[in-house]
């Protein structure tokens, strides 16, 4: 593989330079347009009405009552709803979720749709979707961890091994010095992006354009396809900003569907917003774990063994099961590991990816377990996960493709200032008199492949394009993949013309698994490397060029130019190549993907450590997070400040998950209680008063053409489990169950 | 019934013509003139998306009847740069990375403008994140944020003592 | 939000006209009212909206030394006007450490009072709630109750009020201007309130058409502003209702106590004045074990009405912690901020 960053640092390069967001002017005037934001002519507005109890069916809608207030033009229900092509039950892909579209009066989960009020107004929608006033035939949920008996699934996540096993852990455990059995829970957490999942669809004839947010504008568009019956090149989905995704905006939701329908239905373009509390039902969640872990330890506190149990819950029709003892996979180093899984079925909406799916939820048992043991041990936190550090990866056995683990501990250790922290728990306390505590978390999140392809372009005038349907949900895929566009092609970015955002652009694949500015990435780099290639043949094979006979790998490009390796006098600008030889413009595509042998042959995650202090008030228990430093190592850095942003963000969530996040569920209605930004709580700015994250320099050749690896998810894994364990240090309690509430340090 | 307001939505006084008293500002300014920088998070109060400034102060547009509001004062979004000069909280939020998705952005500058005009938070970043705390951000941009509202609060003060 | 008549009065007197009839409410800042009707649960028939009456936004200090609030007085507005922050610190901390920014400046004082609760249940039109729906039942009861009342609830509701801002005033014997069908008369704020007993939907004394029109706080109240306190315990650092909050204020003679004012919030469906608490301190030594006393009685009747018994033990400590802030002095910047654990005084001072 060729060492592309050796290259650029050579010759120079946009990648790697904090640029702002080439989206920012757009984004601080109101300019930036979101689904929402679209007014086409004669737009209707819709209004969903959604069910009240989790389980049974629906009876009766006054639908009289809503077509009787003025402005009400239609109402969508089981009776009228547009059939469609395709079983909205039908799944032939794991990111493929099973979908409540009005297609009969089944009650499935609470907050379910059951009828669509589309009105001239949004005031008239809103106020018809309330007269409805639904009548419901009530069976009673099955809520809960424990609703029944658990099942043994085959996968988790999207396709991963239920179960995965090195050694024989029971021995393991019988040969140990020390063992700790230890059980954490996790509750079910919402996605909740700022901005709820919205739609405006217009029909045109057998033609439908959707503006509509979207993580994987490919997979919408062949889910909307499907679902219509409709020649996917007649579709047309615009995303170019997403207000939050979050794995959220994945898969295409019922409701967007929904949308689409009702617009058919009245024959006129129809905007359809979620109403916040209908962003807890259908379009997923985090779903609560049970996790008990097993460790055992030698005299000298390296692991002999380690068991990560889950247990979690998919909803009563579909299949997601949270994979959150993955993490134990890849993490510490044991001569016996197992993970496994099991799960129950409940009558909610079904579970889906959340940032770090899996990861975010297993670090917190994991850390916390981990911590606990170091403690049995006697061991400094930091020099237990030292003495326990995975040479390769623990399950498979394979080597990283690189692993700057250490350098994170050391460096995030010197800037927290680890070593300052008392050994017991119990005893720092801060001038005021209130209680400190230090914890400590290791982060790792997988660098993952997709698949992606981009198109690029070199014209005559110097100019190029790149042009892929990528997603920008606040990572900053404007920026950083125009970064990755103007070094690939070699010219400036104001040279640039990058596209992106709207499903007729080629397939960029999902903005996920943190994988997206990798992926879409390589795609980028191999189309304009194609570009480079066909340019470079023109101009070493032309004797009127100053090139001539430098042959194919003699050149480099930089500032719009050709330049001869052997001689950076001699070059020329793509204008006169392509000028000279009559051609207007050059273009190519190119691929990102897997490269299955480097698969095969490495384990490839990226990594961190993350260092919490809190203060937790004595005698009310109240917590604050007041420092938080974590060092990762994420391989090469595209854009340091959009980097850096990414991991305040993940910690914040892990501020979030420790803290805060808590969908309270009524077991005997099955309705989520706190379905609001008021009571469901994520921090506020005060919440988070120090966040530092130091960038540790890491080198993969393996990974991928560019060495990228994802930064999106990583944050929150290890910091929600830092923050746990600092709170245990502050006050002695260990509490096991997230979000962890003053109540439960009153002591 | 008609209900006939008149309102100066950035500096240009507008005759609104209302046919139903449950518009809120927030849509009114969304659905009927067209001004979508304000944002709806939540559309009741609890995420500060849709934060304008009615007669110079912070408040929810979500939360406020427009009928209610006749005669007012209303600075949203689209009405805080000078064309492409930026009001200094806008540059600030772009050079400070205070944003991800730009989702509640609107809103957080709304609130930082307002913020800095009440003149209570001075440049003490607790007080800072205190006065901000109406504002989610799910992406967790508040460091950059923060950052941001020092900096500009600075540029203002450091303009109003120029100009004193 | 259902389709309402809307009403704009040009007098207190056209105002009170309009409200009177069945199914009006007042419209005031509308931040309650409008989540309220936006969650369908409550549909008014006609809003008369008051925010035009002239003369009710006024602060006036009184040349006997009170103070008197005209009833569409931003939050804000009250909080940072300097001369009432001084003389009434605890106040100013309540307000502040209520909701958000963008709230409190549009939030008025008068419709602060009367905010609804919280309760999950109630904000639920699918649960059973006897506050929306007399005689419909309480869902309330076993179910989510970690927030719920701690004192004053009964069997048909166990809510609490959700102001911070009231807590303080009932302390200080704030008392109603009140303009009614009848003409005008006064309520103190404390008797504004009235518990669920079996009738939850009969929140307040209020009768159909009576408008707050001001709210006094009477010279006496001043004489606590060198040692008076709003302490509020909630699960993020800012930005949520009370789990538990405090107002204390003392008044001390030379070393002593001469009177001591404390109420607590988020226990129950009024502002809980501590008069036993009160009685406890009054002529004693301002020390932690007399604190701890005052807090036990305050306490002696409180009882979890769920899964929240914690909430007992919480005020207790949040009692002593209140009063020792208030003992050592109102700090010399007010409203220190956040009005919570995290103010950065000493713990103990």
């Amino acid at each position: 593989m060729p060492d592309i960053a050796y290259e650029q640092a050579r010759h120079g390069s946009s990648i790697g330079q904090p640029l702002t967001r080439r989206d920012g002017f757009l984004k601080v005037t109101g300019g930036a347009t979101y689904a929402a934001d679209n007014r086409p002519e004669g737009l209707l507005h819709a209004v969903v009405a959604v069910s009240r109890i989790a389980r049974g069916r629906v009876t009766h809608l006054d639908v009289a009552a809503a077509k009787a207030h003025p402005g009400v033009v239609e109402v969508m229900t089981g009776a009228n709803a547009p059939r469609l092509a395709q079983d909205p039950d039908a799944k032939d892909n794991p990111f493929m979720f099973r979908l409540d579209l009005l297609q009969n009066d089944r009650v499935r989960y609470a907050h379910q749709p059951i009828a669509v009020v589309i009105a001239q107004t949004l005031e008239a929608a809103t106020e018809g979707a309330e007269l409805l006033a639904p009548r419901y035939e009530v069976d009673p949920p099955r809520i809960g961890l424990d609703a029944e008996a658990p099942q043994a699934p085959e996968v988790v996540g999207a396709g991963d091994k239920a179960v995965a096993a090195r050694g024989d852990v029971e021995a393991g455990l019988a040969q140990a010095e020390r063992t700790v059995e230890t059980t954490y829970e996790t509750p079910a957490q919402y996605h909740n992006a700022l901005e709820p999942h919205a739609i405006v669809a217009q029909w045109d004839g057998d033609r439908l354009i959707v503006d509509t947010p979207s993580q994987g504008l490919a997979m919408a568009k062949m889910r909307l396809a499907g679902l219509f019956g409709l020649d996917p090149k007649k579709i047309l989905i615009r995303s170019p900003f997403l207000g939050g995704g979050f794995g959220s905006k994945g898969s295409l939701s019922g409701p967007q569907v929904l949308g689409v329908m009702a617009a058919k239905l009245v024959g006129a373009p129809v905007k359809l917003v979620l109403r916040r509390e209908q962003m807890f039902g259908p379009v997923g969640h985090r779903a609560e774990t049970r996790q008990t872990l097993r460790l055992g330890t030698d005299a000298s506190g390296a692991l002999t063994a380690l068991d990560h149990h889950t247990l979690t819950a998919t909803s009563r029709y579909d299949d997601f099961y949270e994979p959150a003892s993955a993490i134990s996979r890849y993490l510490y180093a044991a001569p016996a590991v197992s993970t496994r899984h099991s799960g129950v079925r409940v009558d909610t909406g079904t579970p889906l990816f959340m940032r770090a799916p899996g990861e975010a939820s297993g670090s917190v048992a994991l850390e916390g377990a981990v911590d606990e043991m170091a403690e049995a041990c006697g061991l400094d936190p930091l020099e237990f996960r030292l003495r326990n550090y995975a040479e390769s990866e623990p399950i498979s056995g394979r080597p990283f493709s690189s692993k700057a683990l250490r350098e994170c501990y050391a460096q995030g250790a010197a800037r927290f200032g680890w070593d300052k922290r008392a050994k017991q728990p119990r005893s720092m306390r801060d001038t005021a008199g209130r209680l400190i505590g230090y914890g400590m978390g290791t982060a790792l999140f997988p660098a993952l492949m997709m698949q992606a392809e981009a198109r690029a372009e070199i014209r005559a005038d110097g100019t190029g394009t790149v042009a892929l349907g990528a997603h920008d949900m606040g990572q900053g895929a404007w920026t950083a993949l125009a970064q990755i566009a103007a070094d690939g092609l070699g010219i400036d970015l104001d040279q640039l013309d990058f596209q992106s955002g709207t499903s007729d652009l080629p397939n960029a694949g999902i903005a996920g698994g943190s994988a997206h500015t990798a992926t879409a990435g390589s795609a980028i780099h191999s189309a304009a490397a194609s570009v480079l290639a066909q340019l470079a043949e023109l101009a070493t094979n032309d004797a009127r060029s100053p090139l001539y006979g430098a042959g194919n790998a003699g050149v480099y490009a930089r500032g719009g130019r050709l330049v001869r390796r052997d001689d950076e006098g001699r070059s020329e600008a793509f204008s006169e190549i392509l000028n000279r030889a009559g051609r207007a413009a050059i273009s190519a595509q190119g691929q990102g993907a897997a490269d299955p042998a480097s698969r095969e042959a490495y384990a490839m995650h990226a990594h961190g450590a993350v260092f919490a202090e809190v203060s937790v008030d004595p005698d009310l228990g109240q917590i604050r997070v007041t420092r938080l430093v974590g060092a990762f190592a994420a391989g090469r850095i595209v854009n340091p400040r959009l980097v850096e942003s990414q991991y305040y963000g993940g910690m914040i969530w892990g501020v979030s998950f420790a803290l805060h996040e808590n969908a309270v569920v009524d077991p005997r209605s099955g309705r989520v209680m706190n379905a609001n930004l008021g009571e469901y709580h994520v921090p506020v700015n005060a919440d988070v008063p120090s966040i530092e994250a130091i960038l540790v320099e890491e080198h993969d050749p393996h990974v991928n053409p560019l060495g990228i690896k994802g930064v999106g998810e990583i944050g929150i894994t290890g910091t929600a489990g830092a923050i746990a364990n600092a709170v245990y240090h502050a006050t002695g309690i260990r509490v096991r169950k997230t979000p962890i509430t003053l109540d439960r340090l009153l002591g | 019934m008609t209900f006939h307001l008149t309102l100066t939505v950035n500096g240009e006084s507008r005759a609104i013509d209302l046919d139903d008293p449950r518009v809120t500002l927030l849509d009114l300014l969304r659905e009927r003139l067209g001004l979508t920088g304000s944002k709806k998070g939540c559309d009741r109060g609890q995420c500060g998306a849709c934060t304008v400034l009615v007669n110079g102060r912070r408040v929810n547009a979500c939360l406020a009847l427009a009928v209610s509001l006749d005669g007012a004062e209303i600075l949203t979004i689209e009405g805080l740069a000078r064309g492409e000069q930026l009001h200094p909280v806008q540059a600030a939020f772009i050079e400070h990375d205070g944003f991800q998705c730009g989702f509640c952005t609107p809103g957080q500058i709304m609130s930082a403008v307002g913020l800095i005009r009440e003149g209570h938070a001075g440049d003490d970043p607790e007080r800072i994140r205190e006065g901000m705390s109406g504002n989610l951000c799910r992406c967790g941009a508040y460091i950059g944020i923060t950052q941001a509202v020092l900096e500009a609060q600075a540029r203002l003060s450091a303009e109003q003592g120029e100009a004193a | 939000m259902n389709r309402f008549d809307y009403v704009r009065a040009g007098s207190v007197a056209e105002a009170v006209a309009a409200a009177a009839e069945p199914g009006a409410a007042y419209l005031a800042a509308g931040t309650n009212l409008l989540d309220l009707m936006k969650g369908g649960l409550t549909r008014p028939g006609r809003l008369v909206d008051v925010t035009h009456l002239p003369g009710l936004d006024r602060i006036e200090h009184l040349p006997d030394g009170g103070v008197r609030i005209g009833a569409l007085v931003r939050n804000s507005d009250l909080a940072y006007d300097a001369g009432f922050a001084k003389a009434h610190p605890a106040v100013a901390e309540a307000l502040l450490s209520g909701a958000s920014a963008q709230l409190r400046n549009a939030a008025t004082v008068a419709g602060n009072l009367l905010q609804r609760t919280r309760c999950p249940y109630f904000y639920d039109p699918a649960s059973a709630c006897n506050k929306r729906d007399p005689g419909a039942g309480c869902d309330a009861r076993g179910g989510e109750t970690r927030l719920h009342a701690v004192l004053g609830w009964s069997e048909h509701c166990i809510a609490t009020h959700p102001s911070d801002f009231c807590v303080p005033l009932v302390s200080l014997d704030a008392v109603l201007e009140i303009e009614g069908r009848a003409g005008a008369r006064e309520v103190p704020l404390e008797a504004l309130y009235r518990l669920p007993d079996d009738r939850p939907d009969r929140e307040t004394v209020l009768e159909p058409g009576d408008l707050i029109v001001a709210l006094r706080l009477p010279p006496q109240a001043a004489a606590f502003a060198g040692h008076s306190r709003y302490l509020k315990v909630r699960d993020r650092t800012s930005y949520a209702f009370a789990v538990v909050s405090v107002a204390a204020s003392l008044r001390l003679d030379g070393g002593g106590i001469g009177e001591a004012r404390i109420a607590l919030g988020g226990v129950a469906l009024k502002p809980w004045r501590a008069r036993a608490a009160e009685a406890v301190l009054a002529g004693a030594e301002p020390s932690e074990a007399n604190f701890r006393a005052a807090a036990d009685a305050a306490l002696t009747d409180a009882r979890p009405s769920g899964d929240n018994a914690f909430k007992i033990e919480l005020a207790r400590r949040l009692i002593v912690r209140t009063l020792a802030r208030a003992a050592a002095g109102t700090p010399d910047r007010m409203p220190a901020l956040p009005a919570s654990a995290f103010s950065g005084d000493a713990l103990h001072a």
